[in-house]
């Protein structure tokens, strides 16, 4: 009998292996990120064969940015670095001072931007999120200020319509110049 | 005769077998969840730009791809070194795009139900060397497709 009870012993319980499994399985599943498709959205505007009008703005509300080939901006007239074009995008659209060269209102606020057909994808990239960023913050702002939260895609869709109507996203890209070397 | 049994009894046991069906499922499941499906092999470089301001891509049932980059070393003698376009299998010059595009479109519509169409968006995939000349001539040819929606695919940028 004592024999027995020692080679029972011996065997390793094997019962509990399972419910180790499963946790290190749900500890993966909860850590691992599976590579996920990122990347700015854009709405085109539709093509249309005639030429738009050219019509008529008050050059205080158009922040026009132009990019070169040699991945150069030109921010309504003078040359920027890249790491300044947030900051000057957001206080051209809100105009905290109400300085007269800057945008009458939020809704009035035009961003133009044009660049090279040679100009860098990355560059112009890197353009587009800047400028985009700083919309971003806008709404952030405005959405502290009507509902105390930040501004994100998950807020209810009356929200986000009221936080866009006052400081609406307008971006307009002209045809590009062809000066630089295409690839 | 006994003396054999007897030292066949006193061996040490077989390992317990039964959590490898456990082991066996945990790694099926973990590389089922892991894996990405490609549905085509990239003939052409491309390292998305860096971003900050980016957008989940939801439903990939609802996107087509649209690759830009250079063509890789073995198919460079076919295709030249300037960059091309990739959708899904097929290699596209710039000369061709005007051309290939509603081609495409058509083509990935079909997978999608038709009430689900306006939901539809291109996702471009281009590597950040590429020169806009390319990405222009690809962006007329969707407006004139009439595919307006976008997504310039690029990586998550840590910020602090």
């Amino acid at each position: 009998m004592a024999k027995n009870t020692r080679r029972m012993s011996n065997e390793i319980n094997a019962s509990s292996m399972a419910d180790i499994a499963f946790l290190l399985l749900i500890f993966f599943l909860v850590t691992t990120t599976i590579a996920q498709d990122k990347g700015i959205q854009v709405l085109l505007p539709p093509w249309s064969e005639v030429e738009p009008d050219p019509t008529k703005l008050k050059s205080r509300n158009v922040f026009a940015v132009l990019v070169n080939a040699d991945d150069q901006l030109l921010v309504r007239g003078e040359l920027t670095d890249i790491s300044a074009l947030r900051e000057r995008a957001k206080e051209f659209i809100s105009n905290p001072t109400r300085r007269e060269d800057l945008a009458e209102d939020p809704s009035k606020a035009i961003i133009s931007l044009k660049n090279d057909r040679g100009t860098k994808y990355d560059t112009y990239v890197q353009v587009y999120n800047e400028l985009k960023a700083a919309y971003e913050e806008l709404w952030d702002e405005v959405s502290y200020r009507l509902y105390g939260r930040e501004y994100d895609e998950d807020m209810p869709q009356a929200m986000k319509l009221a936080v866009r109507q006052e400081v609406p996203f307008v971006l307009s890209e002209a045809e590009p110049t062809n000066f630089g070397e295409e690839q | 005769m006994a003396k054999f049994s007897k030292k066949r009894g006193k061996g040490t046991p077989a390992i317990s077998t039964a959590s490898l069906p456990d082991i066996i499922f945990m790694l099926l499941f973990f590389f089922m969840v892991a894996t990405v499906m490609r549905d085509a092999s990239l003939k052409i470089n491309v390292n998305t730009p860096v971003a900050t301001e980016l957008t989940k891509i939801k439903d990939k049932s609802l996107v087509n791809n649209i690759y830009i980059g250079k063509p890789v070393a073995q198919y460079q003698n076919l295709y030249g070194t300037s960059p091309i376009l990739q959708l899904g299998d097929k290699c596209v010059r710039k000369d061709a795009i005007e051309r290939e595009i509603p081609l495409f479109l058509e083509q990935h519509k079909l997978k999608v139900p038709e009430s689900r169409h306006p939901m539809i968006y291109s996702s471009i995939k281009a590597d950040g060397k590429v020169t806009m000349g390319i990405i222009q001539d690809l962006k007329t040819a969707l407006r004139k497709a009439n595919q307006l929606k976008i997504n310039y695919s690029a990586k998550p940028r840590a910020e602090g």
